[in-house]
Order: structure tokens, then C-alpha cells, then sequence
């Protein structure tokens, strides 16, 4: 795609799994296209056995990313928009592409992505200050509250803004100490491949993030059901679906994000209402006496 | 061992309440009778029929909800934020009140000794009226956005095993954050829900702030499934809230579960074993263990097993079990005969597993439903005692030899809801604690509750929380938590 | 001139070795020893050990079972006078008084023993002959312990001598609080020894001691060093028996019969001044120890009010109406 005549070197668009870069176990790939309509790569598409395995991940991850200082997450999390600083006019480009934006606007989405990452890394060590709480009970006792990661949440990422919005879901599900799977944006995958190689070179453990490209619409129910998955956000799950999604979230009581009726305006601020319902309450007593 | 020293009965007098014939619903501030088919409550320590009881209908329900609507928009939702305050300070002080005629009803209605009513359900209930009178007029302040505005109609739906605790928890933090209320007891456990429409009534509550709806789970279903309910608060069996939250799927219908739960007791070698008995004894048999954080799996220390069990049996057979109006029966009555059956049964597959099972001799009287304090040593994880929640006063026991096994068992559970540990080593404590996969660890104590305190659980225990600021946020639009 | 009675400058006053019983009969074989077995005993959780108690103070003990209650409280008393004004005539009339409660009803209970000073144990005794009333005499320069062993031991002998046939000592609590427990151990094993047959009941002074950890120590020091019975506090020192104490002290010989088969007995002393209180002891006993202990051998009450307030609702049971002060002696 560069105005000179070497022949481009072209990239095999694949999943993100515990910190690799498999093929889908199916075998299959579908075509990602710009706008309007142009090819742009064949990317893998996740099956539901790819999802198991990224759950399988996701868990395995769970217990040294939750355990993580405060202060060590919120430093992974800074990586992660340094490293995206780096690579700022792919994204551009392929934001630009992927969501027909003018390279001004695509700017803006990348800029504003690159900075969520920041606001999160912010987080991390605020949480518990903010979430927390001393409890004066009516007796002896020392009594605490302190927010704690939930474990691993599926992440239906939304299908419009497929950068700032799949940085705006994912990134409060790290901050807050739980794992991720996430199915990204169906048509346009691009930059959350690239993301993926972000999250690859930087700080943040494998398994800790793992990205999927396909169908929500195929993945959705096999995640929703999982009984390994503590949590799912039903964004980007396809129109008309999320009730039944939520519905088979209920079987295991999962926390569930329910999707807004049109995808939101990802440029405001997200507050704290992504990261709370990934949050469990901890209460602690414990006597005092001598 | 007997005793020289027998305690002659002490029975707390009866004719304190005033149990009418029947009763009706509670809707717009009236009795009314319902449209469904009626229903007998019993006295589980005698099977006695204490009352009948109208059940709501599908239209019942929708005239509570319609109510409750009204009283949202017209009276409750426009009313000075410190005036709803006053309201609930005048509920908790009618609740202390008549606190002794609450807790002879509830030990009647329910089955739990009277020292656990007057000491633990109804001291708790006014005191989470009392703690969220405060809240209505500071929410602003509660960390949960700049102006928290309410939902609208809570439907609730609460269990039989605290229930006027349960309502408490569920109707004090709707009403201090300006909702209104439908809320169903449950059946076999109704008549303090009907006497605290009384105190409404006495409080001058307006008509349709708290509506009661009695009935059995179509009433339930009903509630919840309303479509002008903005909110499901449920607390109860696991199966049951999951559907629940099947049903209000795709509905803007905030929900809160506080569901099941088979929680660890952790004994460690250097645990203070005289309180850790004292607390293995109040985590399990505590109301029968019809509690759903009890501590119903001991998790102790290998070293120590042998010492511990022989305490625990020496301390059990001075648990008396009988009357519940007697003011010295540690353990009252099974709830139901249903609830029995189900002890029974798990408890008969404990055996079958090869548990051994242990009961203190002890006299159970003749009629009523009964079950003995139950200890079942050499349990597996594998067990069914090890992983279905009985909901009664059954202990499994099983042992660990490291602080990562202790861990590794007791979040070996699709439940998280609450955990204990016992051990004089603070580093310890903290460490195992931070590693429970549960919403509530006591440390060195058990089953202690308080409104300032968040209570709810992890996993397949639920989700939200009850009590505190955090519980505020399940009753509020656009709470950030 | 106390250094004379130094017991190192006396021939044969080094303590007789005493092993404590097995299976603990190594455990004082050095300081480092008792320290480590001492602070290896189970830790006692102070608010669990207070809700304990709150909850066995709710239990309701009513007609026949308070009738049975307030004469085994009556018949555990140990009726005391330690005042620097005591005098033989009060002891006397404290005789005639525990002879004999309740001028009105000669079915009521005796109480255990009289507890005086040492030097009217012969007093108590000629009032008291015949009646298989005890008499205890505090001594070990009582109430503070603050004299040397030699002091102690000589005053012990002399109110063995005077004709006491218990004895109430108390621990050296400087020497607990600095951790030399194996002084306080030998100090009991000596005063044991001057007893001779007279009973031995070793008061810990719980209140100078201030946590339950100590007093489950201090319990265990007294048990294993022979005493007979172990004793919260010698009443002149706020708080006195309270019942967190007495559940840990409770426990303290129920375990230690578990273990070595010998049953101590457990006097609380001090502050316990109603029905009410003595009732809330008697259930303790009988939940904690157990009803081996719900006897006058194993259980005292170390009071001098409290006697007059059993009688008055003692006298309420029998005649049903509330009876008032005019109807029992003053002392």
C-alpha cells in the first residue's frame, strides 16, 4: 500500500491466544473489507473451540493478573499506550480504512484510544480508595470492603468502532484485574489484530488478553453459556440477540453488561460504569481485642 | 452427661401476638383479600395452623405494582428527601417498638428460637431502618454520581428463613433511595411481613410506598415478570434466581441476586480453638443453618482434626434443641416438611457416599419438623455434602495440610458467597483472606451481620450488594457502582 | 530485714523438685521450655470469648431450676472477710452467719467455708467446729504477693497452723508479666508443699494480668504446679471475676482433665455480688467444664454480699412475694 514499487510484504491475520498467534483450530478464514467494500484481508474466524481454548487462557491468567499490584497493573496498562503510540499512523490507516473515517477523524479515534488507555492506567491504584470502604459496624469488629476483580469476562466488542470502542470495553476489564476474551468488531477486525500485536510486545502477560475474530453472533451463546466465564459484556452482540445471550448468561449468574439500544458515543467520559460490574465486593470482619 | 443442673422451661409468652383468622394482601395502604387461591401458614415446631392467608393473582400483583407506581410519582418520589428519612426513622423505632410481639411471630411462623428472633432478626431489622433513614437525604454524597435519582418499583422477593431480616434488607434501602415497593415474603413464612404492613400503617407511611403481596412462586413470577417493575431484588435459592434472571433478560430491569451458598469454615493450627469451635458451632447451626452463608464445609487442619471434632461433639451436645419460644433452645424447627425432606435426603446420601455421620443423643419432640445437629466427618470433595448446599444443620468436614490446599478447597465451590478463618497469625489471615473467592470472610468470627457492612456474593452466590453504601447503588439510575 | 528469710540463706529451703503430671511432665524442665509450652497453649480470642458469654447470660433459669440453683449457690459460698479492720468478733458472727444463712428457714443450705486473714484462721475454726464448714485462710502476703518467698511460705505455715485447711495464695504477678513463669510455677510447688494436707487454691489476679491469653497461662502454671483449685482475683483489685475470665479458666480445667485426668476446681472471687451473677456462673459451669464441677469440691464463690442477695430471693421462691434487706442479717 506504499506509492513505491516494492511489492508489499503482506500479514496473516490471525487470532490472539494466550500471548500467540494462532490460525483458528476450524481452519476458517473470512474476508475483511474497507468501507466500501474492498478487500482487505483474510482473518482468521474464531470457532467455538477457539473460544473454549481462550477461556482455558483467560483463567489460566487470572490468578498472577489479579494478584498484580495496583501499581504494576496500571504500569502494564501505560505500556500498552506507549506501544500504541508507536505504531499511531497504522492505526490511523487502518481505522480510516475499516470505518470510512477522514483521516482527521481516524486521528481522533486513535489519539482518543491511545488516552483511555492512559485514564485506565490511572485507575488501577484508585479503586480500591474509591470502591473501598470501612465499615463501622455496630461492635467489636474491624470491618472492611475492598472491590475485587470478578475473573474472566467475555467481551462482545462493539461493531462500529472498531479501535476506540473495542479499547473502551476492554481496557476497564484489565484495569479493574480480571482477563478478557473478546470477540472483536466482525467487519472490521483489522485493528484489533494490530492491537493484538500491541498487547503482544508489551507488558501485559499472555492469556491475560486474548482477541478473537468472527462472528458474536456464532461465538456469543458459547461464551454466555461457558461456566467458566464469570462475566459478559453484551455490547457488540448482533441486533436483536442480546436477550437471548443474557438468558443464557443466567445459568451461571453471570455479571452481564446488557447492550445499549445504539452504540454509544465512545468519545465520553466512560466514568466508573465499566468497570463496576466487574467488580466483586469483598466484606472482611475481623475482631479487635487484645 | 447429665445434668444436675436442668434448665425448667422458660417459655416467652404467646399472648403478645394476636394472630387473626386470615389475612389479607397489603396494597395501597388496605388490606384487601386476593383474587387466588388461599393458603394456610403452620407453626413448623407443632404443624399447627397458625392463619389463612390470601394469595395474589396476576391482576393482584399488577394493582400492588399500579399502586406502587402511583405512590412513585404522586407522594414518595416528589417528597423531600429528609421527609422519606423520617418516615423510615419512625418504621425503625416502631420496629423496637413492638420488637418482642415481631419476634414471638417470627419464632412462631418460622420455627427459630426465640433467643435468635429477639436477639439477632428483628435488633437487625430496625437497626437497617434505622442506618438507611440517614442515607435518604445525603445520597448525593454517597460516591454514586452527583444527583442518584431512583429507579421507580422495586418487586422483591425474599426467603423464609429471616423474614422480616430479609424484608428489611430489601425495603429500607429501596424507600431511602425514593422507590417504592412491591415485595413478596415467602409462603410459609408471611405473617411479620403482614404485621410490618401494620407498622406502615402506624407510621403513616402513604398507601402504596410498601405494598405486601403474599403467595407462592406464581406470585413471585408475577412480580418479578411486571413490566412496569424497574427493579428485581431476589434473595433465595440459587436455581430459582437463575430464573429470575432469565426472565428480566432484555428488560431495563435493574437486578440484585443474593442466592446460595456452601461456604468454608478454615481452621488452622493456631487458630484460637476454644472461639473456633464457639464459631464452627454459630456458623452452621446458627437458624437451623437455614442461613445461606453458613458454614457448612469445616476445612480443618489436619494436626489438629482429632482435638477439634472432640470439642466440636463435646460443645454440640450442649446445644439444646426443642421449643422455639423457649428462651434456651439454641436450635428450633425445620421450616417445613419439604425443607426436612431435603435435609433427610442429602443427608442419607452423605452416608451412602461414606461420610460417617455423628448426632449428639438428643430428645426431638413428637410432632413438628426436627432435625438434629449433624456433623459428618471423613468427607471428600467429591461428596454431594461437600458441594450441594443443605440448608440445615449439617457440617461437613473435611481437612487440608497447607494454607494452598485450605485455599484450593474452599473456592473449590460454584459458590462464593462467604468464608471463615480462624488462626491467631495476622499475616496469614489477611493472605487467605484475600485469596477467598467469597463476598464475605470473618475472620476469627462467624455469621456476624450489620447494615453498615455490604453483604452478597461471589460467583453462583449472586450479584450486588446489600448494606452499606454499596448497597444503595442497586436502588439508583446511573449509579456508577 | 527480710533478707533473712531469704530462702538461699536457709539450710533446706530449696524447693523440692515437682514434675507436673504427664502427659506435661517435661514442660518445666527449663525456662525456655515452660515458655515455649505456655505460649504454645491455644490463644484465646477476646470478643469471641465475651459473645460467648453474652450468650449464655441470656439463658433463662426459672422456678425449680432456681430454687436448685440458688441453694448450690448458697452451699458453693465461700463467705469472706479481709478487711484490715477485721476483728475475732467479726469473724464469729461471720460463723454464725455461715452456720446458718437464713435465721428463718433452717432448711437453708450452709455455706462452704469461711475466708478470713491467717491470723484469725483460729478463730473461724473453734466458731466453725463441728460443722464441716471450712476454713480458708488467705496468705502469701496477701493480696498484693510482694514479700519474699521465705515470707510467704512462713505465713502460710502459720495459718495452716492457726488451723486453716485451705489456703488462698496468690502468684507473683511481677514475675508473670516479665515471663519468668518458672518462678511463678516453683513459688506455687513451695506453697503447695507448706500446706501440707490444707487445700491449695491459687489466685491468678486476673485483673492485674489483663488479657485472657494470661490468664490461660497462668491457669495452666497453677494446674500443673498442683494447685487445687485456681482463683480469679483476691477482691481488691477492679475488674475482679468477671465471666470472660471464668469461661477461659473453665476451659482451663475441663482441658487439663482431658489431659492428665485430674480435676481442679475453679473459684471466681470478687464482683459477684446478685443472683443473677452466681446463676450466670452456674451456667458456665455447666456448659463449659461441664456438671462434674456444679459442686462445693470443685466450685466456690468468693463473695460476701452475694450471700444475702440469694437468700432474699431464696426467701422470694419460698414465700412468693419479694422479701427486703430487714429479712436477712447484716455481717
Amino acid at each position: 500500500m506504499i506509492g513505491n514499487d516494492r511489492l508489499a510484504v503482506r500479514k496473516t491475520y490471525k487470532l490472539y491466544v494466550n500471548g500467540a498467534f494462532p490460525r483458528s483450530e476450524s481452519g476458517r478464514t473470512y474476508e475483511a473489507t474497507d468501507a466500501k467494500g474492498h478487500f482487505l484481508a483474510n482473518v482468521a474466524q474464531a470457532s467455538r473451540k477457539d473460544a473454549r481454548d481462550a477461556v482455558v487462557a483467560a483463567r489460566g491468567a487470572f490468578p498472577k493478573w489479579s494478584a498484580a499490584t495496583a501499581y504494576n497493573r496500571g504500569q502494564v496498562l501505560y505500556r500498552v499506550a506507549e506501544v500504541m503510540e508507536g505504531r499511531h499512523l497504522q492505526f490511523c490507516e487502518e481505522v480510516a480504512h475499516g470505518e470510512g473515517l477522514s483521516a482527521s477523524k481516524a486521528r481522533a479515534a486513535v489519539d482518543a484510544a491511545i488516552d483511555r488507555w492512559v485514564w485506565y492506567a490511572g485507575w488501577t491504584d484508585k479503586l480500591a480508595a474509591v470502591l473501598g470502604s470501612a465499615n463501622p459496624v455496630a461492635g467489636p469488629y474491624f470491618d472492611f470492603s475492598l472491590p475485587e476483580p470478578t475473573g474472566v469476562v467475555a467481551v462482545l466488542a462493539p461493531q462500529q468502532s472498531s479501535l476506540l470502542g473495542l479499547v473502551s470495553v476492554l481496557a476497564p476489564v484489565l484495569a479493574t484485574g480480571s482477563t478478557a476474551v473478546v470477540v472483536t468488531s466482525k467487519d472490521r477486525p483489522i485493528p484489533a489484530v494490530t492491537l493484538a500485536e500491541v498487547l503482544a510486545t508489551s507488558d501485559v502477560p499472555g492469556g491475560v488478553v486474548n482477541l478473537l475474530t468472527g462472528d458474536a453472533g456464532e461465538l456469543g451463546p458459547w461464551l454466555a453459556e461457558h461456566a467458566d466465564v464469570d462475566a459478559i459484556d453484551l455490547t457488540g452482540a448482533p441486533a436483536g440477540r442480546a436477550m437471548e445471550l443474557e438468558r443464557e448468561a443466567a445459568g451461571t449468574i453471570k455479571r452481564v453488561i446488557r447492550p445499549p439500544a445504539t452504540e454509544p458515543d465512545w468519545t465520553a467520559d466512560p466514568g466508573l460504569s465499566r468497570m463496576t460490574p466487574f467488580l466483586e465486593t469483598k466484606t472482611v470482619w475481623h475482631p479487635m481485642g487484645v | 452427661m447429665t445434668s444436675l443442673f436442668e434448665y425448667a422451661p422458660a417459655p416467652e409468652s404467646r399472648s403478645i401476638v394476636d394472630i387473626a383468622p386470615s389475612y389479607g394482601l397489603f396494597i395501597d395502604g388496605e388490606f384487601v383479600d386476593g383474587t387466588g387461591e388461599p393458603f394456610k401458614t403452620v407453626n413448623p415446631a407443632t404443624e399447627e395452623v397458625l392463619t389463612e392467608v390470601s394469595a395474589a393473582s396476576e391482576a393482584d400483583v399488577d394493582r400492588a405494582v399500579r399502586a406502587a407506581r402511583r405512590a412513585f410519582e404522586k407522594t414518595w418520589g416528589p417528597m423531600r428527601p429528609a421527609d422519606r428519612g423520617k418516615y423510615l426513622f419512625r418504621i425503625a423505632r416502631l420496629l423496637q417498638e413492638r420488637a418482642r410481639e415481631f419476634a414471638v411471630l417470627e419464632s412462631l411462623d418460622n420455627g427459630k428460637p426465640i433467643r435468635e428472633s429477639r436477639d439477632v432478626d428483628i435488633p437487625l431489622a430496625a437497626a437497617h431502618f434505622f442506618y438507611h433513614a440517614g442515607w435518604a437525604d445525603k445520597l448525593e454524597h454517597a460516591g454514586l454520581g452527583p444527583a442518584p435519582k431512583p429507579l421507580g418499583v422495586a418487586g422483591q422477593v425474599i426467603p423464609w428463613n429471616f423474614p422480616l431480616l430479609m424484608l428489611a434488607w430489601k425495603v429500607a434501602p429501596a424507600l431511602a433511595t425514593g422507590n417504592t415497593v412491591v415485595l413478596k415474603p415467602a409462603e410459609t413464612t408471611p405473617l411479620t411481613a403482614l404485621l410490618f404492613a401494620e407498622v406502615c400503617r402506624q407510621a403513616d407511611l402513604p398507601p402504596g410506598v410498601v405494598n405486601i403481596v403474599t403467595g407462592a412462586g406464581g406470585t413471585g413470577r408475577a412480580v418479578v415478570e411486571h413490566d412496569d417493575v424497574d427493579k428485581v431484588a431476589f434473595t433465595g435459592s440459587t436455581e430459582v434466581g437463575r430464573s429470575i434472571a432469565r426472565a428480566v433478560a432484555g428488560t431495563r430491569k435493574k437486578l440484585t441476586l443474593e442466592l446460595g451458598g456452601k461456604a468454608a469454615n478454615i481452621v488452622f493450627d493456631d487458630a484460637p480453638i476454644d472461639q473456633a469451635v464457639e464459631g464452627i458451632v454459630q456458623g452452621i447451626f446458627f437458624n437451623q443453618g437455614h442461613v445461606c452463608c453458613a458454614g457448612s464445609r469445616l476445612l480443618v487442619q489436619e494436626s489438629i482434626h482429632d482435638e477439634v471434632i472432640a470439642s466440636l461433639q463435646r460443645r454440640i451436645g450442649t446445644l439444646r434443641v426443642g421449643d422455639p419460644l423457649d428462651k434456651n433452645t439454641d436450635i428450633g424447627a425445620i421450616n417445613s416438611a419439604e425443607q426436612l425432606a431435603r435435609i433427610r435426603e442429602l443427608s442419607d446420601i452423605g452416608e451412602a457416599e461414606g461420610a460417617q455421620r455423628w448426632q449428639p443423643a438428643c430428645e426431638l419432640p413428637d410432632r413438628g419438623y426436627w432435625f438434629p445437629p449433624t456433623v459428618f466427618t471423613d468427607v471428600s470433595p467429591a461428596h454431594r455434602i461437600a458441594r450441594d448446599e443443605v440448608f440445615g444443620p449439617v457440617l461437613s468436614v473435611l481437612t487440608f495440610r497447607t494454607p494452598d490446599e485450605a485455599v484450593a478447597k474452599a473456592n473449590n465451590s460454584t459458590y462464593g458467597l462467604s468464608a471463615g478463618i480462624w488462626s491467631e497469625k495476622g499475616s496469614r489471615i489477611l493472605k487467605i483472606a484475600d485469596q477467598l473467592r467469597a463476598g464475605v470472610v470473618w475472620a476469627n468470627t462467624f455469621n456476624k451481620f450489620d447494615p453498615t457492612s455490604p453483604f452478597g456474593g461471589y460467583k453462583q452466590s449472586g450479584y450486588g450488594r446489600e448494606g452499606g453504601r454499596h448497597g444503595l447503588a442497586a436502588y439508583l439510575k446511573g449509579a456508577d457502582q | 530485714m527480710t533478707h533473712v528469710l531469704d530462702p538461699d540463706a536457709l539450710p533446706g529451703a530449696t524447693p523440692a523438685v515437682h514434675a507436673p503430671l504427664p502427659p506435661y511432665d517435661d514442660v518445666t524442665r527449663s525456662d525456655s521450655a515452660f515458655r515455649g509450652f505456655l505460649h504454645g497453649l491455644p490463644g484465646v480470642d477476646q470478643v469471641g470469648a465475651e459473645a460467648r458469654v453474652a450468650q449464655l447470660g441470656t439463658r433463662s433459669i426459672k422456678t425449680t431450676s432456681k430454687a436448685w440453683a440458688i441453694d448450690t449457690a448458697i452451699s458453693m459460698v465461700d463467705l469472706t472477710t479481709l478487711e484490715g479492720a477485721d476483728t475475732p468478733g467479726k469473724v464469729r458472727s461471720l460463723a454464725a452467719k455461715a452456720r446458718q444463712p437464713d435465721p428463718s428457714d433452717p432448711a437453708c443450705p450452709k455455706v462452704a467455708a469461711v475466708c478470713v486473714y491467717g491470723d484469725l484462721a483460729g478463730v473461724a475454726r473453734d466458731a466453725l467446729a463441728g460443722t464441716g464448714i471450712h476454713v480458708a485462710a488467705v496468705a502469701t502476703a496477701f493480696p498484693s504477693g510482694r514479700a519474699s518467698r521465705a515470707v510467704k511460705i512462713a505465713d502460710v505455715r502459720d495459718a495452716v497452723e492457726n488451723g486453716a485447711d485451705e489456703i488462698d495464695m496468690v502468684i507473683d504477678r511481677g514475675a508473670f508479666l516479665t515471663g519468668r513463669y518458672l518462678d511463678v510455677f516453683e513459688e506455687i510447688v513451695a506453697v503447695k508443699e507448706a500446706c501440707g494436707d490444707a487445700h491449695l487454691k491459687v489466685i491468678l489476679e486476673t485483673g492485674e494480668l489483663k488479657t485472657l491469653d494470661n490468664v490461660r497461662r497462668a491457669s495452666w502454671i497453677a494446674m500443673l504446679a498442683g494447685g487445687d483449685f485456681i482463683k480469679t482475683s483476691t477482691g481488691k483489685v477492679t475488674p475482679a471475676a468477671t465471666l470472660p475470665v471464668g469461661l477461659v479458666m473453665l476451659e482451663a480445667v475441663r482441658d487439663f482433665r482431658i489431659a492428665t485426668g485430674r480435676q481442679v476446681g475453679f473459684k471466681p472471687a470478687g464482683g459477684i455480688k446478685t443472683t443473677k451473677d452466681a446463676v450466670k456462673h452456674l451456667v458456665l459451669i455447666n456448659e463449659t467444664a461441664g456438671p462434674d464441677w456444679l459442686d462445693p469440691d470443685w466450685f466456690r464463690f468468693g463473695a460476701s454480699s452475694l450471700l444475702n442477695d440469694l437468700l432474699l430471693q431464696r426467701q422470694k421462691l419460698r414465700t412468693g412475694h419479694y422479701s427486703g434487706p430487714d429479712y436477712v442479717s447484716v455481717d
